[in-house]
């Protein structure tokens, strides 16, 4: 293992070309080239130079991780070009001295500006654009009265409400009240597209993301315009279901409320919702999540940009699985011999029946969906009693996009801190065989059912001491003389670090159910009992410290982390 | 239900897909002589097009939807066509179309063909059929009638009752 830290795993890329342009006067240098939607190098665009200079072009159809399509003709900006004189070849000069632009115009009618689309539109040396200028304005609010002609401005019961971007735009581009008095042509409502997705035909701005995305990141082209002008209605083919999974993405991407989750469909108004930043535990590929939550529950996941892990994507199954963190059947306070007791009664029993087992005859087995904090105090703790430990391999499909073979979080962390070994779960087959010679006689559980990892109960029932921690109730919970509830990831702090070395912190969205603690904060504990050595009781003053002691993480820490992580050589 | 395709028409098809540089461009023509065999371009004839070239059915399907010419569903045995382009409407198109519906009890408000629940005719108005000059025209099946009026609307039906065997050879309905 190398100590290297870098942000990236790719080499910096070779310095780009910059050119000249003015954004409503203000001359700026822009690289020539942009990566495009699969990163290689394309024109700078009209709409990328406007954001170079902090300038925000309105667009539908343009999405930086999409090709581009041009047709909601929202981000027209109007612009010049350098005059050249036919005769020297060389820019024509004002008067002035400052080089002579000839505004873009109609061609039929040289008095009435034209725009140009910005998402399409390549910038070239000395070119001139003009977002805020009047007539760029009443671009906009052309296209917006057309796109809004047929809409059925149901905002009050519409999902979309609050982050539907007809409504930004009308907001900052649009006309106050509507002139159109012919009737609307009216299309398909609660079109069932697929087993999570739900279609609204008169939301929809026929933006084409949703075709474009299925098509071409999930390659399956399940999705078409159908039918003619402004009967055009977004469908799958009769008998189709648009079922892959991916579909979900399809509902952040539609810039309007077209497109609805069925999950979350009526479900909440987006404003009330509590936004924090995590990390999807579903699988070792680590996609940077959003949680929404309201009033400690969690109401829906959404993916988090991140390049060097999911891009803006996320998989339906990782979205879709959340339910279980608010479930009634979640463990909610500590036992001791099946009975309530307290975490300072079960710490301090659990404390001094470890220090006096004899060397060896301890086991721990840790679990790949807890934070990388909380497999180096358990590996602190096995140092301690010479302890034999491993986690337990969850494997299931991968696919060519995000969903990674290995179904929890943190195979790298548990790796990384020795608390599993090269493969996870080899070292299972001899915890067994010690439990059933006898050699082991304690045993610590974090995080996993062992019965249903193939120790039987009668198994481990043999043992003298079973402490388990777990989330909900299972077989090995059951069994267990100290059951100590844990939390799910949205109920903590920590880190993941992922298949490919990603480091990524995860926050806490939402309140533990009963007395139920962070895994760390009673490891924590049990550790200083235990070894008698001080240690961080915060999570950053934790990672601080194993980033000091773990090799692949030298140089690291927590405030170094920021919200997409940093890339480890594993 | 499922599609069978004789063995003469795929061969005739699989001509098609040759004479185009990209398999995809042969689609309208596949859809054209589907439709010319089986009366129609059902569902299961969109998913047969996309298999045979190696596009995913949704493609079809737009140009089905996209271009009216192409039916979803079977036709009446009489197919009567009638023309509302500019010469045809100033000629009374309209009431045309209005007075084949109500003779074959079909709704004339609606925009979409209509066709008799016996299945024996389809009526719905087309843009112009190129017979300005005798407004206003109409086409049943593959014949043209020029000059429509009421009357010549009745023998229309008549016709198309009696099986419409005379309807191609009757010189009289085309003039």
């Amino acid at each position: 293992m190398s100590a290297t830290v870098t942000a990236e795993n790719k080499p910096a890329p070779p310095p780009v070309e910059r050119i000249k342009v003015k954004v409503d006067g203000r001359e700026i240098e822009v690289p020539k080239t942009t990566p495009d939607w699969q990163g290689k190098p394309q024109a700078t665009t009209m709409l990328q130079a406007c954001a170079h200079a902090g300038v925000d072009v309105p667009h539908y159809c343009y999405h930086h991780k999409l090709p581009v399509a041009g047709n909601c003709r929202m981000c027209l900006v109007e612009f010049g070009t350098p005059v050249m004189d036919p005769a020297t070849k060389k820019p024509a000069l004002n008067e002035d001295g400052s080089p002579k632009i000839a505004r873009s115009v109609l061609p039929y009618e040289p008095g009435t500006p034209r725009g140009a689309i910005a998402c399409a539109t390549p910038i070239s040396p000395g070119m001139e654009l003009y977002p805020g200028s009047p007539a760029t304005a009443q671009m906009r609010e052309a296209v917006l009265e057309s796109l809004l002609i047929n809409h059925p401005l149901d905002c009050t019961i519409c999902d979309q409400a609050g982050e539907c971007k007809l409504q930004e735009y009308s907001v900052e581009h649009g006309q106050a009240a509507s002139r159109f008095v012919e009737t609307k042509v009216h299309k398909p409502k609660a079109v069932d597209l697929g087993p999570r997705i739900v279609l609204d035909d008169e939301r929809c701005i026929l933006c084409t993301r949703c075709i474009r995305f299925t098509k071409d990141i999930v390659n399956d082209d399940a999705l078409g315009i159908i039918n003619r002008g402004s009967y055009n209605t977004i469908a799958a083919a009769p008998g189709r279901q648009f079922d892959n999974n991916y579909t979900l993405n399809t509902v952040d991407l539609c810039p309007v409320g077209a497109l609805t989750s069925k999950d979350f469909r009526f479900k909440m108004r987006v404003w009330f919702l509590k936004e924090t930043k995590s990390v999807c535990p579903g699988c070792a590929t680590g996609c940077n999540i959003i949680i929404g939550s309201r009033e400690n529950v969690i109401q829906r996941l959404e993916p988090r940009e991140n390049d060097a892990v999911n891009g803006p994507w996320m998989c339906d199954s990782g979205r879709l699985d959340y339910k279980w963190v608010g479930a009634s059947n979640r463990l909610k306070e500590v036992l001791v011999g099946g009975k309530p007791s307290t975490w300072q009664t079960a710490l301090s029993e659990i404390g001094s029946r470890l220090v006096t087992a004899a060397p060896g005859s301890v086991a721990i087995v840790g679990s790949a969906r807890l934070s990388t904090e909380e497999l180096f105090l358990l590996k602190q703790l096995a140092r301690k009693f010479d302890a034999i430990t491993d986690v337990v391999e969850h494997l299931g499909e991968a696919d060519r996009l995000l969903v990674h073979a290995e179904k929890a979080p943190n195979y790298s962390g548990a790796r990384i801190t020795g608390l599993a070994y090269t493969e996870a779960g080899i070292n299972l087959p001899r915890i067994r065989a010690g439990i059933e010679t006898g050699s082991i006689k304690s045993l610590v559980v974090v995080g996993e059912d062992l019965v249903a990892a193939g120790f039987s109960s009668d198994l481990l029932g043999r043992l003298s001491l079973l402490v388990v921690s777990d989330i909900v109730p299972t077989p090995t919970t059951s069994i267990a003389h100290y059951v100590l509830p844990g939390c799910a990831y949205a109920e903590k702090r920590g880190t993941f670090i992922n298949a490919k070395g990603r480091v990524q912190k995860f926050m806490k969205a939402v309140e533990p159910p009963g007395t139920a603690r962070p895994e760390w904060e009673f490891l924590h504990e049990l550790v200083h009992q235990v070894t008698g050595g001080n240690g961080y009781s915060t999570i950053e003053g934790l990672f601080n410290l194993l980033a000091r002691e773990l090799a692949p993480l030298a140089g690291l820490e927590w405030s170094r982390l920021g919200d997409t992580g940093v890339t480890v050589t594993l | 239900m499922s599609l069978s395709i004789p063995a003469p028409l795929e061969a005739e098809l699989d001509e098609l897909v040759t004479r185009y540089p990209q398999k995809r461009s042969a689609s309208l023509m596949f859809l054209h002589t589907l439709q010319e065999h089986f009366g129609y371009v059902s569902p299961e004839a969109v998913e047969w097009t996309a298999a045979k070239l190696g596009l995913a059915p949704i493609n079809v399907f737009e140009l089905v939807t996209f271009y009216p010419m192409f039916r979803q569903e079977p036709l009446g045995k009489t197919h009567i066509k009638v023309c509302r382009t500019l010469s045809c409407a100033l000629a009374g198109a309209s009431d045309l179309r209005k007075h084949f519906c109500e003779k074959l009890g079909l709704d004339a408000k609606a925009h979409v063909p209509q066709t008799t629940p016996d299945g024996n005719f389809t009526v719905e108005f087309v843009e112009c059929l190129a017979a300005c000059g005798s407004a206003p025209v109409v086409l049943v099946n593959d014949t043209l009638c020029e000059k429509v009026d009421a009357s010549k609307a009745d023998s229309i039906l008549a016709e198309g009752k009696s099986g419409g065997a005379q309807l191609r050879a009757a010189g009289t309905l085309s003039k």
